[in-house]
């Protein structure tokens, strides 16, 4: 009977301990499906060189990550130099996908930003990128050997996802 | 000669963008009553408080026309309803499927009505039963008897 008295405060710090939670967590931030999913195929043009195509199926048999980008995203051309600094790192290759883009900008913006990518693949219409469950660039996806999407990140990258995230889990992955 | 025939090109093209504006409605209401009817319950992912239907958003524009084309092949709902949770997951559905995961969110609100239920029955049985339930002594009847006379008296006087 003497703990009556406690009651409300348990229920306040209980409050507090949810809106904690709450607040520090991004709501925009969605769990993709993906996880652990092959990666869905597709066959789309090159950007640097339309006349070819990209497939992932192509990328079987090593890690490699794609990141979803675009000419047009500002977040993506803050991500830009932690990507030229991934690419320079050689842990993985990476491929761009570049998201409902006019051609001509998305070279210019890697003329003028440096090219992280070992090739682009160009989605004019964003129709891979609805199969990726792109809702908002830039996104990026680790890729395992077996062509399972292992990771995936919303919005720009980081030095810390990289170093926090991003290096750890391909190592582990290579090494199986 | 050259002339009138780029003028009837340029008519030719003209009509013919100006149809393909039209076309999605025009076409097939009943195809538009079902993508609205399916869009509705579905969540925009860039403006979370739109639905899919009410959203201008470049990616609710762009999965408009990606149910349209499903409809178009003889999808049925349930079809197309999966198509899309494959993709960003139960968020998109307004009414997220009865799994464990989703028990707290059913289920919840139902408890925390029990529990406050239980909470009023027992402050209720514990009021009624705080209250003392005293006998009277004879003086308080008497006093009673005094009062109750009293009344009687003055009402005949008046």
């Amino acid at each position: 009977m003497k703990t009556k008295f406690l009651i409300p405060l348990v229920i306040f710090v209980v409050l507090v301990g949810f809106l904690a939670i709450g607040l520090n967590r991004d709501p925009s931030e969605v769990p993709s499906p993906l996880i652990n999913k092959a990666a869905p195929a597709f066959e789309i043009p090159q950007l640097e060189q339309s006349n070819k195509m990209f497939s992932p199926a192509s990328m079987k048999g090593q890690v490699w990550i794609l990141n979803v980008w675009a000419s047009w995203c500002v977040a993506c051309r803050e991500e830009h130099p932690v990507l030229v600094e991934l690419a320079k790192s050689q842990v993985a290759p990476v491929i761009g996908l570049d998201y409902k883009d006019k051609r001509e900008d998305a070279l210019a913006m890697l003329s003028r930003q440096g090219n992280p990518y070992l090739l682009s693949a160009f989605d004019a219409n964003g129709r891979v990128g609805i199969d990726y469950g792109v809702y908002g660039v830039p996104e990026t996806y680790v890729i395992d050997q077996a062509g399972i999407i292992r990771f995936k990140h919303i919005g720009p990258i980081t030095t810390q996802v990289l170093n926090q995230k991003i290096y750890p889990l391909i190592s582990e992955l290579k090494k199986s | 000669m050259k002339s009138l025939f780029l003028l009837l090109a340029t008519m030719l093209c003209l009509s013919s963008s100006f149809a393909k504006d039209a076309t999605p409605l025009a076409a097939d209401p009943v195809l538009e009553q079902r993508l609205i009817s399916i869009s509705e319950e579905m969540r925009c992912l860039v403006c979370q408080n739109e639905s899919l239907a009410g959203s201008r958003s470049d990616l609710a524009n762009d999965l408009r026309r990606e149910i349209r084309t499903l409809i178009q092949e003889g999808k049925s709902d349930d079809q197309i309803r999966t198509f899309m949770v494959e993709r960003y997951g139960d968020f998109v559905l307004y009414r997220p499927p009865v799994k464990p995961i989703t028990w707290l969110l059913w289920i919840g609100p139902f408890v925390i009505l029990l529990i406050g239920i239980v909470g009023l029955l027992n402050y209720l049985r514990r009021r009624n039963q705080s209250i003392p339930s005293t006998t009277l002594s004879q003086t308080d009847n008497a006093k009673i008897d005094a009062l109750l006379n009293q009344d009687r008296r003055d009402r005949r006087n008046d």
